[in-house]
């Protein structure tokens, strides 16, 4: 069957399947829409939270990512991966015990103050909002090359489709349609690791198949080093992300960013006890490393691959490079949509794929004219991967289906989360206590396509690659909403005063480094110096500052808190009371 | 609140710490340190085709984060039930 019908299909199936797991248990379930995962098992509920977490950033993008940065890549892994211990060990437990149901909820009472809470609303909502620009990218990516259609029109579409199912809302708060969504996501991503795996090493399993050897003997990864290097590139297992304050900073900026986003934190407020809360993060994370653990076997084997396609032979020799006519059909149909570019510089008929600042002189006499592959989209790795392993048209099919799922699940997630912060936490909550429901639905509503537009305006004008976006929005969280979270369960002693200077100074420190290099409000061209690690503050790179931000915002909250007047009496009961399991109901609105 | 309660809660939160602090170190071990700080040296070592440094900070450092989080439930599921604290 031809392969766009064969995607459609798929995808198709899979929308029906989410949507049938949806009416069924709706109809079962009293329906409480918001307490998604009580009383499911941590295990289901560790599911549900994987698939929820896992967006376009970690399924189409990452691997992507790490296949040209090799080592440095490391940073996405143990980062978004290392802040679940954070999660489970410093916040899950206490805020379930706590009981409410938004991060705005908890600050607002443990800070005893209205501005505390209108401050972590905007925290909330400039996070969002940029997570949700990286999962635009994603979705564009993702529909241009199953449409086969330019990057723009993929976009439009993709977005009228995230619209239509964040609206209708009922889908995502429940926890069985997410476990199918995980099931289908898991299973597009590791079937084509596997087939790639066994192809290069006979080991099925990616993780072995990584530290394994090829067909001659020669380790995989060595191998790896090689192509790349005589080419060139930088060696693959060597080549760190910026120097090593800033890969540390990186690691640690998504660490606390993963333990501070509200989407993330709101899954643990509503296990059933307080055990439940410690158990769950640990399942979600072993799901979550499902994934995480196969992505660099993906993104190296991706490299090989790639680099393979093109250098067919010995570099230099005049036949050793593929000829354009003998192109392999997936260039073609990523050429369309605008991800995928080349360019044949010196006339030979064939494409020179390598780095020119890397080969430099010895270029010219292989009679070279420059790199032919003039634009390789790092989104396009994880989605192109099982084409350019030549697998069946079912496998590709089915990983253009699992790339839809992540993204538009933790899309249609953040969307419902900017919605409520604002209908629920500011109008609601604060501005406007008399509205009624209706009114508060419809506020919602605008504040959400109000969200996607903006959303769909900077996925055509991306500060970044998918993940880079999205680091940067983790970087917002770890500086704005972590250390006030922290600080509220482990310092008796933090006062409103300390909490609300705390969140402004990160946040706002934060967004000024990432505005100076990337542009006022990410509008090109506004940039105050150029994005390059020359410029960077000792060479920390704006998705790294997040963890700078949140150092200011620690030392801010607790020498402000500590000149100005200590919390009331019940405030510090109320810390003790949450320090224990003990007692922990319901989790109850408002 | 009596006294005794307020002193083993003090106890209970203490080793709550002690634990939380001990995980915290393997955390940052395995990670920062075998992962990016001690990167180049622990790749002279090789464990079949990965060098240590690199499947530490690919690999590794990803299973030890998941055992973490399991050993801490369960010992703080233990210490709860043990000062008396747990729920139902």
């Amino acid at each position: 069957m031809e392969l766009k019908t064969l995607t459609f299909i798929i995808v198709g199936a899979t929308f029906a399947l989410y949507i049938g797991i949806a009416i069924w248990s709706r109809a079962k379930s009293t329906g409480d829409f918001y307490v998604a995962g009580k009383g499911v098992h941590p295990v289901a509920n560790g599911m549900a939270t994987a698939a929820d977490w896992m967006s376009a950033a970690s399924f189409i993008s990452m691997a992507g990512l790490i296949a040209f940065l090799g080592y440095g890549g490391a940073v996405f892994l143990m980062g978004w991966t290392g802040g679940y211990v954070l999660l489970a060990m410093l916040l899950a437990p206490y805020l379930r015990k706590f009981g409410k149901f938004t991060v705005p909820e908890f600050v607002g009472e443990r800070y005893y103050s209205q501005t505390a809470r209108v401050v972590a609303v905007i925290c909330l909502i400039v996070a969002s909002v940029t997570y949700v620009i990286g999962q635009m990218r994603g979705i564009g990516v993702a529909f241009s090359r199953f449409m086969e259609v330019d990057f723009a029109t993929g976009l439009f579409t993709g977005m009228g489709i995230v619209f239509i199912y964040a609206v209708l809302g009922g889908m995502k708060g429940i926890t069985y349609t997410q476990i199918a969504q995980y099931c289908v996501l898991i299973f597009a991503y590791t079937i084509p690791a596997i087939f790639i795996s066994l192809n290069l090493t006979g080991n099925p399993i990616p993780q072995l198949a990584l530290g394994g050897s090829m067909a001659d003997g020669v380790h995989l990864l060595d191998k790896l080093d090689m192509v790349v290097t005589d080419l060139g590139f930088k060696e693959y297992t060597t080549s760190p992300n910026g120097n090593m304050l800033n890969m540390l900073l990186y690691t640690f900026s998504l660490m606390i960013g993963t333990a501070g986003l509200p989407h993330v934190i709101i899954r643990f407020f509503t296990v059933p006890k307080v055990k439940d809360a410690r158990y769950s993060a640990g399942w979600a994370l072993v799901f979550i490393a499902i994934l995480y653990t196969t992505a660099p076997a993906v993104g190296a084997m991706a490299r090989l691959n790639l680099m393979n396609t093109i250098q067919i032979g010995p570099v230099g020799s005049p036949d050793g490079n593929v000829e354009i006519a003998h192109l392999p059909a997936w260039m073609d149909r990523w050429r369309t949509t605008g991800l995928l570019e080349w360019e044949d510089k010196n006339g030979d008929g064939r494409i020179q794929y390598y780095s020119e600042a890397g080969l430099g002189e010895k270029a010219a006499e292989y009679g070279w004219a420059g790199n032919e592959m003039t634009k390789v989209d790092r989104d396009i790795m994880v989605l192109a991967n099982p084409e350019i392993a030549n697998l069946p048209n079912w496998v590709i099919a089915l990983v253009a289906a699992g790339g839809i799922a992540a993204a538009l699940s933790t899309a249609a997630g953040l969307l419902l989360a900017i919605a409520s912060a604002i209908s629920h936490d500011l109008l609601k909550g604060i501005f406007r206590p008399d509205i009624n429901e209706k009114q508060e639905l419809l506020a919602s509503r605008i504040a959400m396509a109000f969200a996607i537009g903006v959303a769909a305006y900077f996925g055509l004008n991306p500060p970044g690659f998918a993940a880079q976006v999205v680091a940067l929005a983790f970087g917002l969280a770890a500086s704005s909403i972590f250390p006030a979270l922290m600080m509220g369960i482990f310092d008796k002693r933090a006062n409103s005063t300390g909490a609300v200077a705390g969140m402004l100074s990160g946040l706002g420190i934060t967004l000024l480094y990432i505005f100076w290099f990337k542009g006022w409000f990410f509008v090109p061209g506004t940039n105050m110096a150029p994005n390059s690690a020359d410029h960077w503050v000792l060479g920390i790179s704006p998705e790294a500052f997040g963890a700078v931000g949140a150092g200011v915002n620690f030392l801010v909250a607790y020498f402000v808190s500590r000149a100005t007047a200590p919390p009331p009496e019940h405030i510090q009961h109320l810390v003790e009371d949450i320090r224990v399991p003990r007692g922990a109901g319901g989790a109850t609105s408002h | 609140m009596s006294a005794p309660q307020t002193h083993s809660r003090a106890e209970y939160w203490k080793r709550n710490l002690r634990l939380v602090v001990t995980m915290l170190v393997i955390w940052f071990v395995v990670s920062y340190l075998f992962g990016i700080i001690l990167f180049t040296p622990l790749n002279a070592i090789a464990i079949g085709g990965y060098k240590l440094g690199f499947w530490f900070a690919q690999q590794g450092s990803m299973y030890v984060f998941v055992i973490l989080i399991f050993v801490y439930a369960g010992k703080m599921n233990a210490l709860d039930k043990e000062f008396d604290v747990h729920e139902d």
